[in-house]
């Protein structure tokens, strides 16, 4: 295997993969959104639970591949008593860096153990299960609860 | 751990696996593959610094030189309109367009040329017979029978025409196994099942259904019988006569001719009582602001400037097919797909859908350890394509409550080795994800 896909799959990935994060289905939420990759089968409900404009915590279900499942784990690990606010910026200039060229740096300083996802650059297809967590939870936080795709 | 099948076994006579492999090598001699191989240049390719091993074929083939010179040729001398025209080029076009249409129809063993109607694809030809059979035939109460293992053009075209005329479709579930139980469809079938239609040979399952049994069970009660030959037309041979069925559907790319292109069987009464699908120029006889009298079958249904690049390489793709023979590819695929079957079913977490035998074309599996995407992400750093998804087929998917699957296709030029080194990497997934 190339340098390029163990990166992808480095130990970080692979841990949030194997022991997701927050899943489970919540007692108590006040929204939930479905993501929902038909052509691979990456299918998640997001669970959302608000305190004030804070996110409180988000719970996931479902099943998907290993980069789908890890970056949701990552991701609602990282937005865990965030601000609302703070959560939709994030979110978005994320999603900007998922679109940059493989090879412009990250800062790991600002994005910690969510850099491994970025590894999913180098292979382009693999972008839409890196960013279905993000555009799901991004689309419950600005109030749609429209199934989310990212094929 | 990895395979070193030679290592683990003492007596390698007794080893089931080795013996079929060494008939595999054998087949694979008397069937030429070095030359059958020397004849894809897409083969030579390396991919992620391996070479090609290219098992996606249920997806689309690759393509042999003759077909891709046969394209160039035709743009560098040859092309003009067909059908039209009273000059040298079009008349010489026309002429070889014609020809193909005679060899496709001997190649399936249609009783006349006019029976073959060359159309997109699959999809294509499926939507014509719904839209100019079914449509203006069925009524409220009538039923439409399918099977729970249809490709998705073979599913949805029947959703809309039923939901348009009234019709019920009614779906025969499958097997555990992934097989049809014949019992279960005469229950079904009734004086008001007008058609059935089913796939030849299941894209994800590899099940080679029973078409004569059905095409007989279908016209005992007067149905007229669709078949969906996208996944059997490069892998057996094919008579539709023999089959006995009305109308036969299949496509160019995955028969190593360009995409695009496909073809429509239909008995030639049935095709002469249709209405067009299209209407255009090139399916009239005579046009008045009016008024049109259409054209005869099969023009009837070619409206419009066909794919006539497509439909010139479709006859060389046919030619390719036809220098290896069509009991020879299928005898040598066959021991090709039970080998990947036997190799495949020993891996301890490889779970494999589908019949052992008979099979054709595909071994669609699982993992326990790793998701379809992340297979195929591992293989394809291995130089292996394969495909990884719901193969446009969700009902089956449905059915053995999975989303998604891994599959392994296969083609004529496709060898042992490359299994091997699928089931190699296949152990590379287990280590990562282990």
């Amino acid at each position: 295997m190339s340098s390029a896909s163990r990166a992808l799959y480095e130990k970080v990935l692979l841990d949030h993969a194997k022991n997701p994060r927050n899943y489970g289905e919540p007692e108590a939420y006040d929204r939930k959104i479905e993501g929902y990759n038909p052509l691979c089968g990456d299918h998640f409900v997001f669970y959302l639970k608000y305190d004030g404009d804070t996110i409180r915590r988000i719970n996931f279900t479902g099943q998907g591949c290993a980069i789908s499942k890890a970056s949701a784990s990552l991701l609602t690990a990282f937005l865990e008593n965030q601000p609302k606010d703070k959560a939709i910026l994030v979110i978005n200039k994320f999603l900007e860096l998922l679109k940059t060229s493989p090879n412009s740096p990250v800062n790991e300083d600002e994005w910690g153990k969510l850099t491994a996802i970025a590894g999913v650059r180098e292979f382009p297809i693999r972008i839409k299960c890196a960013s279905l967590a993000w555009h799901s939870v991004l689309n419950i936080l600005t109030g749609t609860e429209k199934t989310t795709t990212t094929e | 751990m990895s395979l070193h099948i030679k290592k683990e076994v003492p007596s390698l006579s007794k080893d089931p696996l080795q013996r079929r492999r060494w008939h595999l090598e054998s087949l694979a001699r008397k069937i030429g593959i070095e030359s059958i191989r020397a004849q894809f240049p897409i083969l030579e390719i390396i991919v992620r610094g391996k070479p090609l091993v290219y098992l996606d074929n249920a997806a689309t083939s690759q393509k042999p030189k003759n077909v891709i010179d046969t394209i160039a040729r035709y743009y560098q001398r040859e092309n003009a309109n067909v059908h039209r025209g009273i000059h040298f080029l079009s008349e010489k076009v026309t002429e070889k367009y014609e020809e193909v249409r005679s060899k496709v129809a001997r190649f399936l063993g249609a009783k006349v040329d006019c029976e073959i109607v060359f159309t997109r694809g699959t999809t294509d030809s499926i939507n014509l017979i719904a839209q100019s059979y079914a449509y203006p035939r069925l009524k409220p109460g009538d039923e439409i029978l399918i099977t729970q293992m249809e490709h998705h053009s073979n599913l949805i075209p029947w959703q809309v025409v039923s939901q348009r005329t009234g019709a019920n479709l009614k779906v025969v579930p499958i097997t555990d196994e992934g097989m049809l139980n014949l019992t279960q469809i005469e229950q079904v079938l009734s004086e008001r099942t007008k058609i059935v239609s089913v796939v030849h040979v299941s894209n994800v399952l590899g099940t080679i259904n029973p078409i004569s049994e059905l095409s007989k069970k279908a016209h005992e009660i007067g149905a007229v019988i669709v078949v969906d030959g996208a996944q059997s037309t490069p892998h057996m041979p094919i008579n539709v006569q023999e089959l006995d069925c009305d109308f036969f559907a299949c496509s160019g790319h995955k028969m190593y001719a360009p995409t695009g292109i496909g073809v429509l069987y239909g008995k030639a009464p049935l095709l002469e009582s249709m209405e067009p699908y299209q209407t255009g120029g090139s399916m009239i006889l005579h046009v008045s602001l009016e008024k049109a009298e259409y054209a005869h079958t099969p023009q009837k249904f070619e409206a419009g400037t066909p794919n006539i690049e497509g439909v010139i390489a479709l006859g060389s793709a046919v030619d390719f097919l036809q220098s290896i023979g069509m009991h020879e590819i299928y005898h040598y695929e066959s021991a090709l797909v039970q080998y990947a079957y036997e190799i495949l079913s020993q891996i301890p977490g490889v779970h494999i859908l589908g019949p052992k035998k008979p099979r054709a074309g595909v071994v669609s599996f699982t993992m326990d350890c790793a998701h379809p995407h992340d297979i195929g992400q591992i293989l394809d750093e291995e130089g292996i394509a394969i495909r990884a998804g719901h193969h446009c087929a969700q009902p089956i998917m449905e059915r053995y409550g999975i989303s998604s699957t891994a599959r392994a296709s296969f083609a004529v030029y496709n060898t042992v080795d490359e299994i091997d080194q699928l089931a190699e990497a296949i152990y590379k997934v287990q280590e990562i994800f282990k």
